[in-house]
């Protein structure tokens, strides 16, 4: 809060120090193994450096240490992005729904909370004993990825209600009265004005399956994906070569995070950059 | 005032849209929210309700070395509730939900306190805001062993204090202990703290806190007696997002503690690995029923529905 004469208070000085510490505790951590995988074949998995090299990411490629990474990248990917292309779907389609109340809607959105709380290996185990039961193998493009979908589509749900929240109806009867379709109002209006929010799902879609693990243990049969290699590897080795690992995927992510944001951020820009204000949203 | 208003820019849990109704709906067909849901409705059944279904059936199931045999027994439950480990695992993971409660509901309020009134530049507030967020978007064994390098024997903290003579011996209970845990825990879980309280927050009216002032209210009873009330949806909402996390945890509790912990879904797992699923199964739905009454007892608290409808 502003003092009367703007003055900041002592508080504002206590309460950035707290939050700076935050953001070390946050950040300190993932920083110290970005660090450590770049040592020399030496290095261990504390300080000191031992070296600097970029042997761990090699090895990382050449698998002489580690079990099947570049399988396991070359699943999740495509998984990832799967996920995000139906948690959009879906979510939007359910966003655009829950604006007009419907009969049993408040239990769906119950059932849709259930996924979101319900203990994720205990869905998983769900999920895999049904598939077994019924005599249908587990893949990670069907039992995993229904799996992810229980986590990711709650997320994108409540991300829509808040969009839609502030959608002005008052677009849409305006572009039926010009004699726009259901298909065009859709099209043409309605989506490009709730955009941002659509990624922000995506990106949510996207990270929430690439990182996912308690749900797709019992569901991906027997190939792994990358979370649950990287979790058998912290089992199993020693080496930097977890951090490399560590560091290249939370790279990935990194990237997949920056497109996502400036694509959000470009978009409000160009909108709120033009002289006619762009209506509520 | 400052940035009010604009919180609903980010992504966060919040209560479906409201319901202002300028018109009537675009298409007036009964059955368009019904074709519009099927897709969200048809997961929900089959990955959700059916599993869970499959679930609750397979736990009365029989089981012996080569099978799982369709019955209707309880003895796999009178097994789980006469185990003495069971009640074991559940004070344990019960202790850590509360220890990473207390800490996330600390960090994430003061946190969010920060942002949404001391932030005087709302695009400063959004950054920063994200900057809290962008890690959650990364992957979470990642974050978890990445306080290997630090905590441990030869660990960056403990090389740091017995340099500087703080120490002499190297502090054991850093690394694979209960501190570890918890630390992970508050580590992974506190941005579920920090959105909602940080929504609830930005939707406190500003003049509220010149009303308490002319009251005659310090700010520590404002945050008191003003802030911290009408947060209370937030508080909930964060509560229930680290309460199941944590109960529902499988590898931190698994990799921090040096594996002299288990948690609850740490045991389930090595059930399922020997073909134990009837055991496995109905210690899920016995930590569904506590999951469910750990959420109720929140909501009895404070009422979300009533909260988020009140604000609306």
């Amino acid at each position: 809060m502003l003092t009367a004469a703007g003055r900041r208070p002592w508080t504002f000085y206590a309460l950035a120090a707290f939050f700076a510490l935050y953001v070390a505790f946050l950040y300190g951590p993932m920083i110290c193994i970005f660090v450590l995988s770049f040592q020399g074949p030496q290095g261990a998995l504390v300080f000191p450096m031992r070296g600097m090299s970029l042997h761990w990411f090699a090895e990382l490629v050449t698998q002489t240490e580690t079990g099947d990474i570049l399988g396991a990248i070359s699943r999740s990917i495509p998984l990832a992005i799967i996920v995000m292309a139906a948690t959009v779907a879906v979510s939007v389609a359910g966003g655009l729904a829950f604006r007009d109340r419907f009969r049993g809607g408040a239990a769906l959105f119950y059932a849709v909370i259930v996924s979101l709380v319900a203990p994720g290996y205990v869905l998983g185990i769900g999920i895999g004993l049904m598939f077994q039961l019924l005599g249908l193998p587990a893949n990670w493009y069907s039992s995993a990825l229904g799996a992810q979908l229980t986590w990711t589509l709650p997320f994108g749900l409540l991300i829509m209600f808040a969009v839609f929240g502030r959608f002005n109806r008052a677009y849409e009867e305006a572009a039926r009265d010009l004699g726009a379709g259901a298909g065009q109002i859709l099209r043409l209006v309605v989506i490009p004005i709730v955009l941002p929010g659509i990624i922000a799902v995506a990106l949510f879609g996207f990270t929430l399956s690439y990182d996912e693990f308690a749900r797709t243990l019992q569901t991906s049969g027997s190939t792994n994906t990358l979370p649950l290699e990287i979790w058998s590897m912290t089992t199993n080795v020693t080496s930097p070569v977890i951090y490399a690992l560590g560091t290249v995927t939370t790279a990935f992510s990194f990237i997949v995070i920056g497109v996502a944001l400036s694509a959000i951020a470009l978009i409000q820009r160009r909108r709120y950059g033009r002289a006619l204000p762009a209506g509520r949203h | 005032m400052r940035h009010a208003g604009q919180s609903g820019e980010r992504a966060s849990p919040s209560p479906p849209p409201h319901r202002v109704r300028t018109a009537p709906p675009i298409s007036g067909s009964p059955a368009r929210p019904y074709l519009l849901v099927a897709p969200l409705l048809a997961v929900l059944l089959v990955f959700v309700v059916a599993p869970l279904a499959f679930v609750v059936a397979v736990s009365f199931f029989h089981y012996d070395n080569f099978a799982i045999i369709p019955a209707f027994s309880f003895e796999n439950y009178a097994d789980v509730l006469t185990a003495h480990l069971t009640y074991e695992l559940y004070l344990t993971m019960i202790w850590f939900s509360a220890l990473t409660w207390f800490f996330t509901l600390i960090i994430g309020f003061t946190v969010a306190y920060f942002l949404v009134f001391h932030v005087r530049n709302p695009l400063i507030a959004i950054g920063l805001f994200l900057v809290c967020t962008v890690p959650f978007w990364t992957s979470n064994v990642i974050r978890m062993i990445s306080w290997l390098p630090l905590l441990g024997k030869q660990g960056l903290i403990n090389n740091a204090l017995l340099t500087t003579g703080v120490i002499r011996q190297p502090l054991q209970f850093l690394l694979f202990s209960d501190f570890s845990v918890v630390v992970s825990y508050v580590h992974l879980f506190t941005i579920f703290m920090i959105v909602p309280i940080f929504n609830s927050m930005s939707r406190i009216d500003r003049t509220l806190f010149e009303a308490a002032a002319d009251a005659g209210s310090s700010r520590w009873q404002t945050l008191l007696y003003v802030v911290v009330p009408l947060c209370k949806s937030g508080i909930a909402l964060g509560s229930i997002f680290v309460v199941t996390l944590v109960m529902g945890d499988f590898y931190v509790v698994k990799v921090m503690s040096g594996g002299s912990r288990a948690s609850i879904v740490s045991a389930m797992y090595d059930d399922i690995s020997t073909l134990l699923f009837p055991h496995a199964a109905a210690n899920a739905v016995i930590l569904m029923i506590i999951v469910v009454i750990m959420v109720s007892l929140i909501l009895r608290v404070v009422d979300v529905r009533k909260e988020l409808a009140s604000q609306r």
